[in-house]
């Protein structure tokens, strides 16, 4: 049974001289046989596929095949370093199980929602497709049609998509999982700044004095980035880092001030901090005075449930959650006095000296601090809140919009902030940060997009929960989901996600390049073109927008995204799908097809296939006639070009590693609102927060309010929901490479040893982790990475096999409607 | 439903079952792509009826059998073959570098960390890790006993057949 380890290196000998013996390997190294060409590997650089981090990656191509990877030493991001998941881009592509073909559920050689998946030809997937939305639209009108995309769409399709949606369809009811992923991070941006996206950059990492990660785990999470923050922390003595989790993390191991708080409870610490600012004199006077105003926020909001649950009902703010009134700074002050360092230390369960300690990185005046978090807050039933009261901290000492100051969201997909937020995916959204409910928004991008007055409807569509919640009404009857795997990542999904998709008055479709949990409850497959299949643009959290070319052909039939909303609108025309009066008014656009409307109106179609670099195949390209990326960059770049949302020309990013936005005189801005720095303010102003009309910031008063559920007696341990490293999201690439799938197999459920104890539950023994919603069966880890106190559990939810969105709640952010994913109540039992 | 779609099927999970224990075969052939139908790998795909209970996979062993690993190409961070239970990777410790580190090889018969790991962000050569290097567990990991749900097939240049002539 034991094997000695000289047999082993026997062994090993063996498999070696095996592995030598493959047909037509000689069976000694030899010298370059065949002269230096087989050895040449064609490099092109790319984004990272994986998290928002932006990671610069060159790209190694062989006989159409991707050979290798490896972190770009030319990108700024990383310099040179990827981690475990970008090195391992190579192999995300090569899962034996590709979608290679459209699939329809047929019976009898038709289509039919209890038939079962069957390949087909594009046409009569795009034929049925078309013939199930215009059924939906003759019936129900554009309100009944809906689409769910992804910050893993490249920029030019997301904009693509909303074009499409919006211009053409005339819906609303499009929305990205980053609704999921940082709406409430997005929205707190939009209500104390006017303008989308953190002020500062990654540079801000070599330049702090502290790191503050609230509820972010970025050593697992953000790697790259945390080989920035480490590098700065391990090289600068003097250098403090302070990690708030719900449970002791691998980000832990670094920090200098390690706390673990009772969930919710960030929002008490925030408003400690503040007070602490405040009566140990540190306010940032001047700062103040000239660059902010103070609000009251509304209160008791609820928690985004189903309107008729009661805690909506007993909810007296939760009719206009989003509301505020001026008030002044004594009021602000007066306001956050309640939280005093007993108080707060009471309820978040953390040791007062922790809470001095980091009060006093804030408060003070001669450290630089960066504040980062990611899903900690914005997923979150008070996200918005927890995102603004971290943004009240810097604001109240200054401390913002300069090297090494710096309140920093980060993200999680490749493209939330360049396709989620840039470009505008949101149900409410308009690029450039305007939104479809003004008017004079909806005129700006109708006069972009060539379209007559009129066609954008300005009731913003369905979010990301609604859209299910509609779906399984029956009120959101055709469906389009791309680029994500909701039905794995969405909340309460047994009860609000799965019986829509199999609702028969439903046409689901699903667009990927694996079979997802998600694609396989769809009705229509359609197989897509991954990451550098095709060409494309993905948008940093530091605002880098980011460009590569296509540079291996996608298998089989997979087509992009792109290419299929494109081909897709061909199959309508202007007289089915937009109203009389309209086409009455303006007659020139009767009879046309959407595709014309959308991508052939003289501007998308401007640039010739001839401009594309001659050594890169861009197959959308040749297939419509012109140059489909630049085109709809161009027109896309327009809306935001010469009032801060500047991007540079399209070709400049096929020769750069990424620019910031804006981008002026072909130069990127590093700290925006900031004079210096940012061309937008001007001279003798300082700073300018010139997204609000008085180009003040807003500091909000808010209080702690309790989670939408807690611990009880039946349901007694807190379920907190996430990622580990290996895995990205859902698993649907990681889990098909073998080195990543094998490092961490399964789902676990990470517990304190004492809880499993009392339970009767031994180390790696099989559990239900069981809410009110449902229940998984996983196994139970009681000394991994991550060490939860007493009273709270942790299960990733990248494994298909034990999907833990069975057991949370569907509990949001009543302003931003992101989902709670870190705060439901559970138990834990022995199977 | 989907449980009555997966009947439709059935052919093809059977070519799949066969596709895994071929594995190997796959990764030299590479000749996945002929297959049209989705392959059914309930551990990845959801099962017949995806909200249904699964069962839990044992834990996956953790392979401590201290044989190095061939990498998949010459970038490739090279994983753990031994376990790192324990293993403290903090502020003030860090247990890899025991006996990574260049002046502890000669003892523990470890690999020396490569000669990039002592590289700043700015290429320069430090005289020991950089720090930007000091969380080994970033890149490396170990591995369990689990067996790959799906074959993948990417071909490594090294075993691939050499490419036809320009």
């Amino acid at each position: 049974m034991t094997l000695s380890r000289r047999n082993l290196l026997k062994a090993q000998a063996a498999a070696v001289a095996m592995a030598a013996l493959r047909p037509g390997r000689p069976a000694q190294a030899q010298a370059v046989a065949g002269g230096i060409g087989t050895l040449q590997i064609k490099w092109s650089k790319a984004p990272c596929r994986f998290c928002g981090t932006g990671c610069g990656v060159m790209v190694g191509v062989k006989d159409g095949k991707v050979v290798a990877t490896h972190g770009d030493t030319l990108a700024e991001v990383n310099r040179g370093l990827n981690c475990i998941k970008g090195y391992f881009l190579s192999k995300i592509m090569y899962g034996a199980d590709r979608l290679t073909t459209p699939l329809l559920r047929k019976k009898n050689g038709v289509y039919a929602k209890d038939g079962d998946l069957t390949p087909v030809g594009w046409d009569e997937a795009f034929d049925t497709m078309a013939e199930r939305a215009k059924a939906v639209l003759k019936a129900k009108g554009p309100t009944a049609i809906g689409m769910f995309g992804s910050g893993q769409w490249t920029v030019l399709e997301g904009y693509a998509a909303t074009k499409l949606m919006r211009a053409g369809l005339r819906s609303n009811n499009l929305d990205p999982n980053a609704r999921h992923c940082m709406a409430s991070a997005a929205f707190a941006f939009m209500r104390t700044f006017g303008m989308d996206e953190p002020m500062g950059c990654y540079d801000d990492f070599e330049a702090a004095d502290a790191f503050v990660l609230w509820g972010s785990n970025m050593a697992e999470m953000h790697p790259i980035l945390w080989t920035r923050l480490a590098d700065r922390r391990l090289s600068h003595p003097h250098v403090k880092v302070a990690v708030l989790s719900t449970f002791t993390n691998r980000s832990s191991d670094l920090a200098d001030i390690p706390i673990v708080f009772k969930p919710g409870t960030d929002l008490a610490i925030l408003n400690f901090i503040a007070n602490h600012i405040i009566t140990t004199g540190r306010v940032n006077q001047d700062f103040v005075r000239n660059h902010a105003t103070f609000v009251k926020g509304a209160t008791d909001i609820g928690y985004g449930l189903r309107t008729d649950h009661p805690l909506e009902q007993a909810a007296t703010g939760a009719a206009n959650p989003g509301a505020t009134q001026p008030i002044d700074f004594d009021a602000y002050a007066a306001f956050v006095k309640d939280y005093t360092l007993d108080k707060t230390s009471k309820l978040s369960g953390v040791e007062r000296g922790f809470l001095q300690e980091l009060a006093e990185l804030y408060a003070d005046p001669d450290r630089k601090v960066m504040s980062l978090w990611t899903m900690g807050f914005n997923q979150h039933v008070r996200g918005v809140w927890a995102n603004q009261l971290v943004y009240n901290l810097h604001l109240l000492t200054g401390k913002i919009s300069e090297p090494g100051n710096s309140p920093f969201s980060l993200t999680g997909q490749p493209s939330a902030c360049g396709t989620a937020r840039e470009v505008g995916t949101f149900a409410h959204r308009l690029p450039a940060d305007m939104i479809v409910a003004n008017p004079e928004h909806r005129k700006k991008a109708e006069e972009i997009w060539r379209i007559p007055s009129g066609i954008i409807p300005p009731k913003p569509g369905y979010h990301a929960v609604e859209q299910d919640r509609m779906l399984h009404d029956g009120k959101l009857n055709f469906y389009w989901i791309q680029v994500n795997n909701n039905l794995q990542a969405a909340p309460n999904n047994s009860h609000e996600t799965y019986p829509g998709y199999r609702n028969p008055d439903n046409f689901i479709v699903v667009s990927d390049a694996y079979p997802t949990v998600t694609a396989m409850a769809a009705d229509c497959v359609l197989p897509a073109a991954m990451w550098v299949e095709k060409e494309g643009v993905y948008g940093n959290a530091e605002r880098r927008t980011h460009a590569w070319r296509q540079l291996v052909n996608a298998p089989g039939e997979a087509r992009s995204d792109l290419w299929q909303l494109m081909e897709f609108s061909k199959r309508f025309t202007t007289d089915e799908v937009w109203p009389v009066e309209v086409l009455d008014q303006n007659p020139n656009y009767r009879g046309k097809s959407i595709y014309e409307i959308v991508f052939r109106n003289g501007q998308v179609d401007k640039f010739p296939v001839g401009e594309i670099a001659t050594d890169y195949e861009n197959q959308e390209s040749k297939y419509f006639g012109f140059y489909v990326q630049k085109g709809l960059f161009e027109e896309y770049a327009s809306f935001g070009r010469g009032h801060g949302h500047d991007l540079g020309a399209y070709d400049t990013y096929h020769q750069v590693r990424g620019l910031r936005w804006p981008v002026v005189d072909g130069k990127e801005t590093r700290w925006r609102y900031r004079e210096g720095y940012d061309p937008f303010v001007k001279a003798g102003k300082g700073v300018d927060f010139y997204g609000n009309p008085d180009g003040k910031a807003r500091i909000i008063a808010v209080p702690y309010e309790p989670p939408a559920e807690a611990p009880d007696k039946e349901f007694d341990i807190w379920l907190v929901t996430g990622r580990v490293l290996e895995h990205w999201h859902s698993g649907s690439m990681t889990m098909r490479v073998p080195e990543l799938y094998k490092a961490f197999p399964s789902a676990l459920c990470f517990m304190h040893a004492e809880d499993a104890r009392a339970r009767g539950i031994n180390q790696g023994a099989e559990v239900r982790v069981v809410s009110r919603r449902g229940e998984i069966r996983t196994r139970v880890e009681t000394r991994g990475r991550n060490r939860p106190p007493r009273g709270v559990i942790f299960v990733p939810w990248f494994d298909a096999s034990e999907l833990i969105n069975k057991v949370t709640l569907d509990a949001t952010d009543p302003i931003s409607k992101q989902t709670d994913f870190k705060k439901c109540a559970v138990k834990v039992v022995p199977v | 439903m989907r449980g009555q779609s997966r009947s439709g099927l059935i052919g093809v999970q059977a070519a799949v079952a066969g596709a895994i224990a071929g594995g190997a075969l796959v990764l030299a052939c590479g000749a996945i792509y002929a297959q049209t139908a989705p392959q059914i790998v309930p551990r990845l795909t959801g099962r017949a009826s995806p909200m249904a209970d699964d069962p839990a996979p044992p834990l996956g062993r953790q392979i401590t059998d201290d044989r190095r690993v061939m990498r998949n190409y010459p970038e490739q961070p090279p994983v753990i073959p031994h376990s790192i239970d324990n293993y403290q990777l903090t502020l003030r410790t860090n247990r890899c570098l025991d006996c990574h580190r260049r002046q502890y090889t000669e003892a523990s018969g470890a690999p020396m960390i490569s000669v990039t790991h002592f590289m700043d962000r700015d290429g320069q050569v430090l005289g020991d890790v950089t720090p930007r290097r000091y969380f080994c567990t970033e890149c490396h990991v170990t591995q369990t006993d689990a067996r790959p749900l799906v074959p993948n097939s990417f071909q490594d240049m090294a075993l691939s057949p050499p490419s036809p002539k320009q």
